[in-house]
């Protein structure tokens, strides 16, 4: 996008000279407040709005260029409550777009239902009309919609805003999922800063009246926001909210007592140190997930019991810190991808991997600008 | 000496079931003054309430000339008409077209005005067609109101249809009128009764129809 304008009939200035390259096969985040721009800034590149002034390139090409169906046949376009139509079965709501384009009724299905399957959709579903659907299964129906008819462009505004947080973390991760496989160019657009963060290869943060404040990978943003306009807009722990970004393969395990869920009085107070790799020990880590929600598992007395664990080189720092201060102790358990309990590990252990990852991060900034010097 | 009695006795004289006076021949003419009034006021309000609607301008317009067909009365109407055009069908159909233009408009209107926008912009940003999305977006879900509308526009013709009968035409009304004027109330009872049945007939087809026409997925059953 080069210095785009968009002024409505109003006199509005929704978008100011907003200038964006959009990274190929990656997701760009545009986030910001409610009326900052977001929704026309989308509407822009399939020509929904016309822009007042600038010119949008699509791989270099001016999209004025080709006709207004055609360039809009080759984008996704996802919205906030599905718009999915009322009077078709799911199948053939995820079969629009190939019929529109000359498909076979049969074909167009097949490929419908390819589809529900690649966005997480029961095929019992098929034959199911919209409104028999809730809101998150609708959201599903809207992705694969778009995805129909193979477009490489994405163009999504707001998808998740409508449902509730637990069916929207499952659809952000499927999201993510569905684009390490496919490897669409992702345009996303939300109001929600850790949706942002949690999705965006580049995120692009706006501000009221249609500017531009920064544009960043997640990880930047974070760490040095351009002015106090994108810092209150990120919120606050930012800090912690970085060490989402640190991989915790690094932290150095050590052995130590870890105390069963089940164990009683006794062992408590003379707590034998299991072993890496310990079958209870792995019962233990099984045991301590299974307990979160009614805290069943604390039957065996006042056991000062770690709730969470780590996964060292799957999980963040972020998940490790939690662990450590979630566990009355300070220490985290760390375990391997089968649960089985690996060591322990510090919070000041901790606390050095973050300072260490820290300085990496400054030492990689100040290399940037010695290549840009 | 009571209503029933008056529909017993005009049912069951054998005299009223033939000849081009008989119960099925007014009950044909009755039904294909209807029909062409509907037919010929769908063609005007149909077309020009799915465009309006659609493009959501004109609204007010509309309304207006909706209000005045409706404040127009149609016995007026028709002894105006015949005075300018002499007698004959055209008299007669001008106003059940007049009748019967207002609630077909103003309900398609207004049915595809509330249509839920967000699957029409869905369907613009997938790049289909304006017209496909009149017909294959907005259509189907309004069809509920549309056929509504229709629906009370041919009640109101089936009822209003009797007037043919005042210049000299056939139709349901021809019982009516005539029967007053010989005050045989007889006639005048099973003429009425004639009409109501077959409003409650037009009411039930329109039933049906939208069983038929409208999708599960609009029904909501
Ligand atoms: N069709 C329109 N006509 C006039 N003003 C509009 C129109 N659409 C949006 N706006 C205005 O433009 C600004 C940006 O709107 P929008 O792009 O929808 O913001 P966002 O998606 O970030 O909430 C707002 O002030 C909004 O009121
Ligand atoms: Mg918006």
């Amino acid at each position: 996008m080069e210095s785009v304008t968009k002024r409505y009939p109003d006199g509005t200035v929704a978008v100011d000279r907003l200038s964006l390259e959009i990274p190929d096969r990656s997701i760009t985040v545009l986030v910001g407040p409610s009326g900052c721009g977001k929704t026309t800034t989308l509407r822009m590149i399939n020509r929904m709005v016309e822009p007042s002034e600038g010119t949008i390139l699509l791989d270099g090409e001016d999209i004025q260029r080709q006709p207004v169906t055609t360039l809009r046949r080759s984008m996704g376009y996802v919205i906030q409550n599905a718009g999915l139509f009322q009077h078709r079965t799911i199948v053939d709501n995820i079969a629009t777009v190939p019929r529109m384009l000359g498909w076979g009724k049969q074909k167009a299905r097949a490929r419908a239902a390819e589809l529900m399957e690649r966005v997480g959709l029961d095929a019992a579903l098929a034959k199911r009309y919209p409104y028999q659907l809730s809101g998150g299964q609708q959201q599903r129906v809207g992705v694969a919609r778009a995805l129909a008819a193979d477009p490489p462009v994405l163009l999504m505004d707001e998808p998740f805003s409508a449902v509730d947080p637990v069916v929207r973390k499952g659809l952000q991760d499927e999201l993510l999922r569905i684009q390490d496989e496919l490897g669409k160019t992702i345009v996303f657009v939300t109001h929600d800063i850790d949706e942002a963060i949690k999705l965006g290869t580049m995120v692009a943060v706006m501000r009221t009246g249609g500017h531009l404040a920064q544009y960043a990978p997640p990880a930047e943003l974070l760490s040095s926001p351009a002015d106090t306009f994108v810092e209150d807009f990120l919120g606050g722990d930012r800090g912690i909210r970085r060490l989402s970004f640190f991989p915790s393969g690094r932290l150095e395990l050590t052995t130590g007592p870890v105390i069963p869920l089940d164990a009683t009085a006794e062992q408590i107070a003379a707590p034998t140190p299991l072993p890496p790799g310990d079958r209870r020990g792995r019962q233990t880590a099984r045991l301590e997930r299974a307990a979160r929600p009614d805290g069943r598992g604390h039957q065996a007395g006042p056991a000062p019991v770690p709730r969470a664990t780590v996964r060292p080189g799957t999980d963040s720092l972020r998940v490790a810190l939690d662990c450590a201060v979630l566990s009355p102790t300070g220490w985290a358990v760390a375990v391997d991808t089968d649960g089985r309990v690996t060591g322990v590990v510090s919070q000041q252990t901790i606390g050095e991997a973050i300072r260490s990852a820290h300085a990496a991060g400054r030492d990689d900034e100040r290399d940037d600008e010695k290549v840009a010097g | 000496m009571n209503v029933l009695n008056f529909v017993n006795a005009f049912f069951s004289d054998s005299a009223h079931w033939h000849g081009y006076d008989g119960i099925p021949a007014r009950l044909g003419e009755h039904v294909q003054y209807t029909l062409q009034a509907l037919l010929l006021a769908a063609a005007i309000g149909l077309p020009i309430g799915l465009v309006t609607g659609h493009y959501g301008r004109g609204g007010n317009a509309l309304s207006l000339v909706a209000t005045a067909g409706r404040a127009l009365p149609s016995f007026g109407l028709l002894v105006l008409m015949t005075t300018l055009l002499g007698f004959g069908m055209l008299p007669v159909m001008i106003p059940l077209v007049v009748l019967a233009v207002p609630p077909i408009l103003v309900t398609t209107y207004e049915a595809m005005r509330s249509v839920d926008p967000s699957p029409v912009d869905a369907a613009r940003g997938m790049g289909m067609h304006e017209s496909r999305i009149l017909f294959q977006v907005e259509l189907p879900v309004a069809l509920p109101l549309i056929l509504s509308g229709l629906r009370s526009a041919a009640i109101q013709i089936v009822s209003t249809a009797t007037i043919a009968a005042y210049v000299s035409l056939g139709g349901l009304g021809r019982y009516i009128v005539d029967g007053l004027y010989q005050r045989n109330y007889e006639k005048v009872v099973g003429g009425a009764t004639l009409v109501a049945v077959l409003a409650l007939v037009t009411l039930a087809l329109f039933w049906a129809v939208a069983r038929v026409a409208v999708s599960p997925g609009v029904r909501r059953r």
